[in-house]
C-alpha cells in the first residue's frame, strides 16, 4: 500500500504545532498502525529528520499508552486501541490524518504525545480501597455475588488510555472516572469508602479542567474496552446519593 | 590472547540469609531474626524503587504504608502501564479451595520440579507459603477475580500441574492485579509518602563505599539528568527478554537498570535461562515489531496438532481426523496439552523442523477448539476465552471459532536476573532486586501463573520484611551529594555515553541494530543451543557492538523528548548483556528447563540435566566491557525435593 500521512508535529509543549505531510510506501495490510508509523520513522531517521513521537508500549491493547486520533476518531475506525488497529482497515492510496488526543486537560508533550497525569490524580483522589498490606481477611470471608463481581470487572477493564476524553466534544472525563467509581463501589470491599470515593474523584476531575458531561455518548463509542455509557448515569446516582448522605450528617 | 569466553572461576557465593531448620519454618525464623526499624525512625529513611509493575508497585505501596519515604520511578507516562499489566492467565495460590489435593508443599514441589531443579528450595517454599496471603490481599483491594455463582472464587488449572490452583480475572489477571497495586500506590502518593517520578528512566547506580546510595535518572520529557539519593535502592525493573528484539515484552521494557547495576558490582545469575512461551501468534513479516502471547490457559481446552504428513498445505478443516498428529497428547499422555512451557515449545519447534508446521513459512502449529465447542458449547467457550479469541481475530483476521488458531513459541520471560540472597539483596549491599529483575525462584523454567505470584510475594511481603533488617543494621555514614567524586564520575559517564550516541551521526537506525542482535540471539541462543552456535554468536556480538558505535544514527538532542536516544541507549546495554547470555549458555553444557543444549539430550530427545556438574546457580561478576567475566557458583542443595529426570509422560 502507498499512503499519504498528515501528522501533527509539535516540538514541545510551548511550541506551536502544525500538520506535516509524508508519503509511505510498501505498507502491508498485516502491519499494525504503529508498525506503519515505525516504517515512517525509520525513513525519517535515515534522512536526518526528527522521527514522529508517539506513546506506545505493550502493543497488545492493554497498557493504554497508545493514543492517536486517526481521521478524527480516537484510536481510528475500529473499536480497538491504536496498537491493535491493522492496516487492512485502510485502502491503498488513502490519506490519513494523525493527531494527538485533543483536550485542555491533556496538554501536548511533543507531536502525538500528551500528558495524561490528570487521570493519575483522579485515582489518587479516591480510586482505591484502603487495605494496607497484611491487614486482609481470608479471601472467602466475604462472598461476592457473581453478577456484582462481573459488573465490577466490566468497569475495571478500563485501560486509562483517555480515548473517552479525546472523543468527547466537551473534553469530559466522566467515563474514565465512572469506570473506577463503579468498579469499586459495586464491591462489598469498597462500601466503607463509597461516598467519599465518588465525591473526591468527581471533585478532582472537575479541578483538572475536564469539561462537563452532556451525555452525547461519544466516549462509550470510542472506548476500546467497551465501558458502557450507563456507567456515567450510575456514577451520577452514586454522587447524588453521596451528597445527600453527607448533607444529612 | 584471552577472549570473552575464557572466563575465570572465583569464590563460590552463598545465600547467607536463609536460616537453617525445617523448610516450612525458615521464613518465620528469618522474619523474627530480622531487626526492625522503629516506626518513628522510618520517616527519615528513603528507599528508591525503580519500576511500578507488580513487584515495584506492591513494594512501593507497602514500604510507604510502613512509614518509609519512598522515591519511585517508571519510564511510562503513568505507573499504571507497567508490563505486568499484559499478563493474561492467572496467579497461583495454594488455597486448596477445590479440595483437589493441593497444599503449600505441593505448590513448592511443583515449582521446584517445574524449574528443573535449578532453584533454591528455601525461596520457593517461602513463595508457596506467601501465595495464599496474596489472594487475600488482592481481594481486599477489590481485585475482581472470577467467581462462582455462590460468590466464592473460581480457579482453573495451568500447565505443568495437576491441580486447579490458578485464580484469574478473565484473560486480564495481570491488569487487575497491577491496577490493585497501582491503586495502593496512588493512595500513598496522595498521602505524600511516595514521591513518584513517571517518564523518568534510571540510567545508572550510585555505589559509594561499597553500598548502593542512589541512582542517576533522566527525565524523558526535558532530557535532564538528575541524581537521587537513598538509604537503599530496590530494582523492580523487569526482565530482559527484549534482548531478542521480538518478544512478548512491551516495546520499552529494557535491561538498563539491571545491567548498569551489574556493571557496578551486582552479580548476574543464570542469564541464559530464558522462557520461550509456546502459545504466541506467529509473526507475519519483516515489519513485525513485537509478538503477542495467547494465554497458556487456552491449552486447557484447545488441542494442539499438526498434519501427520510433511508439507500438507490443505486448510485445517480439510485434514481428516486420522491424518492429524496431536503430538503432545501422543508423546505425553498424562499431561497432554498441559505439559510445562519449555516442553511444549520445544515440541512445536521439533514438528516444524520436521516440515510439518502450518501457516506462512511453516512456523506454526494448530491450537484447535472444535472439540471444546462441541463439548461445552460456543457460549461457554466465549465466556472463558472470549477476549483472547477477539484479540486473535483482530491481529490475524481469522475467526478462531471457525478455523483453528495458529501458534508458535516466542520469548516471553527471563528466569535469570540479578543474583539475590534470601533477603532479595544483591551482592551490592543496599541494592535489592525483586520480581522478574532478580534470578528468582523459577530455576530454569517458570510455571504458568507463577510470575504474578512471585512479583507480588516479593513486593507485598518479602522485601518489606527483609529491607528493615538492612536499614536497621547498617546506619549510613555521611550524606552523599553531587559533589562526591563517585557521583561526579557516574554523572560524567552517563552524559558522555548519551553525547557519544548523539554525535556518531552514522547511517543505521537504532532499530536496525536491535533487530540484527535479536535475530542472532534467536538463532543461536533461542530454543535450542549448541557449542558451535554459541561460539559463533560470541564472535559476532563484539563485531555488532563495534559497528554500532561507528554507524549509529540518533537524531535530535539530549535536552528534549527523544525516543530514538532512549532506544539507542538501551541497545548499548543489550549488546553487552547478550554476550553474557551466550557465555552462560555455552558454559552450561547441560540441558535444563528452558535451556536446551543439543549435545545434552536423552535418547528420546528430552532435556538431559547433569546435576553433578551443573547443580548450581551461575552468578557472573562484571570485569569490563568485552572482558572475560568471573563465575561464582552457588551450589544448590535439595533436601526435600530430590532431583529426578522430569517426566510428564
Amino acid at each position: 500500500m502507498k499512503l499519504t500521512l498528515r501528522v501533527w508535529r509539535q516540538k514541545n509543549a510551548d511550541a506551536d504545532g502544525a500538520m506535516s505531510t509524508y508519503q509511505v510506501d510498501g505498507i502491508s495490510s498485516d502491519m499494525s498502525f504503529l508498525e506503519m508509523l515505525d516504517t515512517l520513522n525509520e525513513e525519517l531517521i535515515l534522512k536526518g529528520e526528527d522521527p514522529v513521537a508517539f506513546d506506545h508500549d505493550c502493543r497488545e491493547g492493554i497498557c493504554g499508552a497508545c493514543s492517536l486520533v486517526i481521521n478524527g476518531d480516537a484510536h481510528g475506525p475500529e473499536r480497538t486501541t491504536t496498537c491493535q488497529l491493522h492496516m487492512r482497515s485502510f485502502q491503498d492510496g488513502d490519506t490519513i490524518d494523525i493527531e494527538p488526543w485533543r483536550a485542555s486537560a491533556f496538554p501536548v508533550v511533543k507531536d502525538l504525545v500528551v500528558d495524561r497525569s490528570a487521570f493519575d490524580r483522579i485515582i489518587q483522589a479516591g480510586g482505591y480501597i484502603t487495605a494496607p498490606t497484611g491487614a486482609a481477611p481470608e479471601a472467602h470471608a466475604t462472598p461476592v455475588p457473581k453478577p456484582d463481581a462481573d459488573l465490577a470487572f466490566e468497569h475495571a477493564e478500563c485501560i486509562g488510555c483517555g480515548a473517552c476524553v479525546a472523543a468527547c466534544p466537551n473534553g469530559a472525563a466522566m467515563l474514565f472516572t465512572s469506570a473506577k467509581v463503579n468498579h469499586l463501589n459495586v464491591l462489598p470491599q469498597g462500601a466503607p469508602e463509597r461516598e467519599t470515593r465518588v465525591l473526591d474523584m468527581v471533585g478532582q476531575m472537575d479541578a483538572e479542567g475536564f469539561g462537563g458531561c452532556t451525555l452525547t455518548g461519544e466516549c462509550a463509542t470510542a472506548c476500546p474496552k467497551g465501558i458502557p455509557l450507563v456507567s456515567i448515569t450510575s456514577m451520577n446516582k452514586e454522587w447524588l446519593r453521596a451528597t445527600r448522605k453527607v448533607a444529612k450528617k | 590472547m584471552t577472549t570473552y569466553a575464557d572466563y575465570t572461576t572465583g569464590e563460590p557465593v552463598a545465600d547467607t540469609k536463609a536460616p537453617a531448620g525445617p523448610v516450612n519454618e525458615r521464613w518465620d525464623t528469618r522474619r523474627f531474626e530480622a531487626k526492625l526499624v522503629n516506626p518513628a525512625n522510618r520517616r527519615g529513611k528513603t528507599v528508591i524503587v525503580v519500576g511500578t509493575g507488580l513487584a515495584g508497585g506492591s513494594a512501593g505501596a507497602t514500604l510507604a504504608e510502613q512509614g518509609y519515604h519512598v522515591v519511585q520511578f517508571c519510564y511510562q507516562d503513568s505507573p499504571r502501564r507497567a508490563h505486568s499489566i499484559a499478563a493474561q492467565g492467572g496467579i497461583n495460590a495454594a488455597k486448596n479451595y477445590r479440595n483437589d489435593g493441593d497444599s503449600i508443599h505441593r505448590l513448592f514441589y511443583d515449582t521446584v520440579k517445574g524449574g528443573d531443579f535449578r532453584s533454591r528450595e528455601s525461596n520457593v517454599h517461602r513463595l508457596a507459603q506467601i501465595s495464599v496471603e496474596i489472594i487475600d490481599q488482592c481481594v481486599a483491594q477489590g481485585v475482581p477475580f472470577a467467581r462462582e455463582y455462590g460468590g466464592l472464587l473460581d480457579t482453573r488449572s495451568f500447565g505443568g500441574v495437576q491441580v486447579s490452583r490458578t485464580f484469574y480475572a478473565r484473560g486480564q489477571t495481570g491488569q487487575q492485579l497491577l491496577l490493585g497495586a497501582y491503586q495502593a500506590l496512588s493512595r500513598q502518593i496522595a498521602a505524600g509518602t511516595i514521591e513518584m517520578h513517571a517518564r523518568t528512566e534510571m540510567l545508572d547506580l550510585i555505589v559509594v563505599d561499597g553500598r548502593a546510595r542512589g541512582i542517576v535518572a533522566r527525565d524523558l520529557i526535558t532530557g535532564k539528568i538528575d541524581t537521587y539519593y537513598a538509604d537503599a535502592v530496590v530494582l523492580a525493573s523487569g526482565g530482559y527478554g527484549n534482548v531478542f528484539y521480538l518478544s512478548t515484552n512491551a516495546m520499552n521494557s529494557n535491561a538498563t537498570a539491571v545491567w548498569r547495576a551489574h556493571r557496578r558490582g551486582a552479580y548476574f545469575a543464570n542469564p541464559c535461562f530464558t522462557q520461550i512461551h509456546p502459545t504466541c501468534i506467529p509473526r507475519t513479516g519483516e515489519h513485525q515489531s513485537k509478538l503477542t502471547l495467547m494465554s497458556e490457559s487456552l491449552r486447557n481446552d484447545g488441542r494442539i496438532w499438526v498434519p501427520k504428513a510433511k508439507g500438507d498445505d490443505r486448510p485445517a478443516n480439510k485434514i481428516p481426523e486420522d491424518e492429524r498428529d496431536y503430538y503432545l497428547e501422543r508423546i505425553y499422555p498424562s499431561f497432554g496439552n498441559l505439559v510445562p512451557r519449555d516442553i511444549a515449545s520445544r515440541a512445536a519447534k521439533n514438528v516444524c523442523d520436521e516440515g510439518r508446521g502450518v501457516g506462512p513459512g511453516g512456523q506454526g502449529v494448530y491450537l484447535d477448539f472444535a472439540d471444546a465447542i462441541k463439548r461445552m458449547g460456543r457460549k461457554a467457550v466465549e465466556a472463558k476465552y472470549g477476549n483472547l479469541f477477539d484479540m486473535y481475530q483482530r491481529i490475524t483476521d481469522e475467526d478462531p471459532y471457525e478455523v483453528p488458531m495458529r501458534i508458535y513459541p516466542a520469548v516471553h520471560y527471563t528466569m535469570g536476573g540479578l543474583w539475590v540472597d534470601y533477603d532479595l539483596q544483591t551482592t551490592v549491599p543496599g541494592l535489592f532486586a525483586i520480581g522478574e529483575a532478580n534470578f528468582s525462584d523459577h530455576g530454569a523454567n517458570r510455571l504458568g501463573a507463577s510470575a504474578l505470584m512471585q512479583g507480588l510475594a516479593d513486593g507485598y511481603f518479602v522485601l518489606p520484611a527483609t529491607i528493615n533488617d538492612y536499614l536497621a543494621r547498617n546506619p549510613l555514614g555521611d550524606d552523599v551529594d553531587d559533589d562526591h567524586p563517585v557521583v561526579q564520575e557516574v554523572l560524567a559517564e552517563t552524559e558522555d555515553r548519551l553525547n557519544l550516541l548523539l554525535s556518531v551521526d552514522g547511517d543505521r537506525t537504532p532499530d536496525s541494530f536491535h533487530r540484527e542482535l535479536g535475530e542472532l540471539m534467536w538463532e543461536f541462543c533461542g530454543m535450542a543451543r549448541t557449542d558451535s552456535g554459541l561460539r559463533k554468536a560470541l564472535e559476532r556480538i563484539p563485531q555488532i557492538r563495534e559497528e554500532f558505535w561507528r554507524r549509529i544514527k540518533v537524531p535530535g538532542t539530549g535536552e528534549e523528548f527523544n525516543q530514538s536516544l532512549e532506544k539507542a541507549n538501551r541497545i548499548v546495554d543489550y549488546l553487552e548483556l547478550a554476550e553474557l547470555m551466550c557465555l552462560d549458555a555455552l558454559h552450561r553444557a547441560e540441558s535444563c528447563g528452558g535451556h536446551f543444549r543439543e549435545e545434552s539430550q536423552t535418547p528420546d530427545g528430552e532435556a538431559a540435566r547433569k546435576d553433578d556438574e551443573f547443580g548450581y546457580a551461575a552468578a557472573w561478576e562484571f570485569t569490563g566491557t568485552g572482558e572475560a567475566p568471573t563465575l561464582h557458583k552457588e551450589d544448590l542443595v535439595f533436601e526435600y525435593v530430590h532431583p529426578t529426570q522430569r517426566s510428564y509422560a
